[in-house]
């Protein structure tokens, strides 16, 4: 006869195998991830959580008897007799119980890891393969202080908590004291009457057993200082969102900003562990606003793009030395600005932008459809079409469809790639 | 008065140790058990839901299926939708009995008098067991199953293994010898020859081979149909069992696959046949020791108190009309005619003399129901011993339902003197793995000439095989055998119902 213990077994036998379900359900739980991600705020997109999986996507099939008569036996007839006939759909007939029915298997809802989420959040756009190379691993760890536990090695022994514990310890058990002792012996030396000494001896006796059944310290009470690995960011990054918020945006537009928003924080987030988002809108003037504003606030007024550069060059001189941080940026217009405005913008970018920028991308976002929006270039584009022709490290694309950002933010970090590499050697 | 076995719901190891050897003493010496040795392991609620997802148990080869299953198991659990099983038992030798740390004192007593002395008993001596399962190797086998599984991953991809475990997980019901005839599975033998066709072929391996010029083949004449069916060992049953021998194009690896899973069908076909005996004999059991423990006042009357809610519990049965009703719950059924059976041998009746003359007041329960775990099987147990006086107590009637017949479904007999042989015997046909499972073989196939391999459905009582599930098992089949598929639906009178033919897929074809 064996009792074996396993609870401390490690658990999680059937990781691999959920891996695998995970894997071979790949497609449909991607979608799932999809839908989930597109009803969430940009920071909640990385929480992981449950999805829906239609089980019978997943389905094993088997040889299964269908139809046909059937005969069964039932318990609990109390009224019918040989010859009776049941209504099939009424009250009190036989429900369906026969064999090969009502097995079918529901949607389920599976549970995902915060990794898990993002990864298949991100497998479909192969992104971090692609931007490997581009930005190195930038993490160290450090360690800190976690309390304390029961296990550890000597070096790391906390005396005084020891100490502590041993003293509450003995206290609850009622340990005599040292000089409770003494004063019995005392007390025995002191003593002229048998009687009464051999009281005080058995007394004495019973202390001092009691001294040795509760040590003065026990390896209970022993505790060591607990120690745990935390990620230290030694680099950070920080990401710009500016939107032109005038009228001409619509929420189509917003909507396409935002998944692309979206997109580059999940992607900066797997390189880093610490992101800031600094959302900064503009009409003719600019101003730092959060998230619900910044995509659903009304706001309307003339346009300036230089205003947005210029509040994103104030708050990093503010906020994000460029030493300390990588700063990335996102700008998202219908591409209208004002004339007189195009000279300020182009400067502001080849003089202070771009040279403290990691990653600079322009989205021309416009309306479904968008057949008006391919006619002529508008102004923003054709001021970072040329700047870009002069060499300025900009990247720049066209969206009109919900469809389009995930390719279009792929090739936006290709194609900045392949610009680097012809311009390497 | 004896010392109390524990007290309240706390146990310790020492306790469940006590526990065994209370439980052991009466299992042995009272009731006359035949036990393999005993080995009681305790688990949490995670392990016990990794143990639920590779069919319970201790390790198993990879598949996606499991972490399904594992999925599946973990959401209704987490939901409180299921509650997990007290325990889980392997019929292995030592048997291990899995117990869940959260269980109370009670609960474990309960659970090791059911598991460790009830199904332990009911593995070691029933016939099916004896005859299908190897307690010893299986362990062993597992092992090497899912070594070899791996092996396989690393050399041939995981994709290509995926595939032909997908395909003989479909076929896995119809992996099994129903019969009896060949030698006892010998699993451990199984694994050492296993390991040695592999050395061999590696051994022998001359690439030189492919290059000899091959005979011109026979023509189809050359050999009569009569003949070319007896070498194929047709009309074959165990379409895995075929496959494996006779799939032209399937690699070594691959038939080992489909052998291990053969294997593991048939190690847990005596299990499907025998659900009513097994929970029966395990419940029965459970409750003679615990009664027993409870008169010689090793177990409190709180406690015991507590183990009849749970007993009650597992062994309740609703009626048909009852929303909680889903067919017939083989520990009650099992339970219930354990239990009739002690008294027939006991106190009997008049009636109970003429219906089972045999063992009626013969005295001797224990001998009469050692007996009987060994020798029967659900249907042929059922067909045996269900009592009048039990199906008046169930109220047991048999429903007739025939989708022509436009009045409803017919009562065709009830717990009369008219209808108790009837009954009886339809409740037997239920529990009948033989006749639940499609009966589908494979009756010939032209080796020589387009090598189509053709199936036959019997069709029993009009019931015809789901049409899409049909069709992706035998997508499956096809993608083995690499060639054309048949599969011909049949009643009685040889009357064709329904055709499908599959030809497997490029992909596999290619491989």
């Amino acid at each position: 006869m064996h009792i074996i213990d396993r609870r401390l077994n490690p658990g999680g036998k059937s990781l691999e195998n959920r891996q695998r379900f995970l894997r071979r359900a790949k497609s449909l739980v991607q979608g799932a991830v999809k839908k989930t991600s597109q009803e969430r705020d940009i920071k909640d997109v990385l929480e992981g959580g449950e999805v829906t999986i239609p089980l019978d996507g997943m389905h094993e099939p088997r040889f299964r008897r269908e139809g046909g008569t059937r005969d069964m036996v039932l318990p609990g007839n109390k009224k019918f007799v040989e010859g009776d006939y049941l209504q099939r759909s009424g009250q009190g007939s036989a429900k369906d119980s026969g064999p090969g029915e009502g097995d079918s298997e529901d949607a389920f809802r599976f549970v995902l890891s915060r990794d898990e989420f993002v990864d298949l959040f991100l497998d479909d756009l192969e992104l971090p393969d692609l931007a490997k190379r581009k930005i190195a691993q930038t993490e160290s760890e450090g360690i800190q202080r976690a309390g304390y536990t029961t296990s550890g090695s000597p070096a790391n022994i906390s005396v005084s908590r020891t100490v502590k514990l041993a003293l509450a310890r003995r206290i609850a058990l009622k340990r005599p004291s040292k000089e409770e002792i003494e004063e019995l012996e005392a007390a025995i030396a002191a003593c002229t009457d048998e009687d009464e000494r051999v009281e005080l001896v058995a007394r004495l006796e019973k202390l001092k057993a009691k001294t040795k059944r509760i040590p003065f310290i026990d390896p209970l009470d022993i505790r060591y200082r607990a120690y745990e690995k935390v990620p230290r960011p030694v680099a950070q990054a920080v990401m710009f969102c500016l939107m032109d918020v005038s009228g001409s945006m619509s929420e189509h537009m917003k909507d396409l900003a935002k998944r692309f928003y979206m997109l580059l924080y999940v992607f900066l987030k797997r390189r880093y562990k610490h992101v800031e988002i600094v959302f900064i809108r503009h009409t003719d003037r600019a101003e730092e606003v959060d998230e619900q504003t910044f995509f659903y606030g009304p706001a309307s007024g003339g346009t300036l793009v230089s205003s947005a550069l210029q509040a994103m060059n104030e708050i990093v001189r503010e906020r994000f030395n460029p030493s300390d941080w990588n700063i990335y940026a996102a700008q998202a217009s219908d591409g209208d600005n004002s004339y007189s405005d195009g000279e300020l913008t182009g400067l502001l970018l080849t003089e202070k932008i771009l040279p403290i920028c990691q990653f600079f991308a322009y989205l021309e976002v416009g309306e479904a459809g968008g057949s008006a929006f391919d006619l002529s270039d508008s102004s923003l584009w054709t001021l970072y079409d040329r700047l870009r022709s002069s060499g300025a490290p900009l990247s720049m694309r066209k969206v009109s469809e919900r469809s389009e950002i995930f390719p279009v933010f792929h090739d936006l970090f290709q194609r900045r790639e392949t610009s680097q590499e012809k311009a390497a050697p | 008065m004896t010392e109390r076995l524990f007290e309240g719901a706390d146990w310790d190891f020492h306790t469940l140790q006590r526990i065994t050897d209370a439980c052991e003493e009466v299992a042995l010496k009272d009731l006359g058990l035949d036990v393999y040795p005993n080995q009681i392991e305790v688990i949490t609620a995670e392990q016990m839901l990794d143990a639920y997802s590779s069919v319970g148990m201790p390790l198993f080869y990879k598949h996606w299926s499991f972490g399904k299953h594992f999925a599946y198991h973990e959401a209704s659990y987490r939901k409180g939708l299921m509650g997990l099983a007290y325990e889980i038992v392997i019929n292995s030798s030592p048997c291990i009995s899995y117990l869940m740390e959260e269980n109370t004192a009670t609960m474990q007593t309960l659970v090791i008098a059911h598991a460790a002395f009830g199904h332990n008993h009911f593995f070691k001596n029933n016939y099916l067991f004896k005859q299908w399962t190897d307690a010893e190797g299986i362990l062993d086998y597992l092992d090497f199953a899912k070594n070899y599984v791996m092996q396989c991953e690393e050399r041939y991809g995981r994709v290509e293994v995926e595939r032909t475990l997908d395909a003989a997980h479909a076929l896995m019901s119809h992996g099994i010898d129903r019969y009896p005839g060949k030698k006892k599975l010998d699993l451990r033998e199984e694994e050492k020859r296993a390991g040695r066709r592999r050395q061999h072929e590696e051994e022998v391996f001359n690439d030189l081979w492919r290059t000899v010029p091959k005979g011109a083949s026979k023509t189809r004449s050359a050999i009569s149909l009569e003949r070319r069916r007896k070498l194929l060992g047709l009309p074959q049953e165990n379409l895995l069992y075929f496959l494996e021998k006779s799939a032209p194009r399937l690699a070594p690896w691959q038939r080992e696959l489909l052998r291990i899973v053969r294997h593991i069908a048939q190690y847990f076909y005596p299990q499907s046949q025998t659900k009513v005996m097994n929970e029966g004999t395990a419940t029965y059991v459970h409750y003679r020791i615990m009664t027993q423990l409870h008169q010689q006042g090793r177990i409190s009357d709180g406690n015991f108190l507590e183990f009849l809610g749970s007993h009650t519990n597992v062994v309740f049965q609703p009626e048909f009309d009852d929303q909680r009703f889903s067919g017939f719950n083989p520990y009650a059924l099992g339970f219930a005619m354990m239990q009739d059976i002690e008294r027939i041998v006991t106190n009997p009746e008049d009636e109970d003399h003429e219906w089972f003359p045999d063992i009626a007041g013969k005295n001797d329960v224990m001998g009469v129901l050692r007996d009987v775990w060994a020798n029967y099987r659900d249907e042929s147990f059922i067909a045996q011993f269900l009592s009048p006086k039990l199906m008046r107590h169930f109220r047991m009637f048999h429903l007739h339902d025939d989708p022509e017949e436009r009045a409803g479904i017919r009562v065709d007999a009830i717990h009369d003197d008219r209808g108790f042989r009837r009954v009886r015997r339809e409740l037997a046909r239920q529990h009948d793995v033989g006749y639940i499972d499609a009966n589908i073989e494979v009756v010939d196939v032209d080796l020589s000439g387009d090598r189509r391999l053709i199936l036959h459905h019997r069709v029993i009582k009009g019931s015809q095989l789901n049409e899409t599930d049909a069709k992706r098992v035998l997508q499956h089949l096809a993608d083995l055998w690499t060639y054309d598929v048949a599969l011909i639906e049949v009643d009685a009178q040889d009357k064709v119902l329904r055709e499908y033919v599959v030809s497997p897929r490029p992909i596999t074809a290619a491989a």
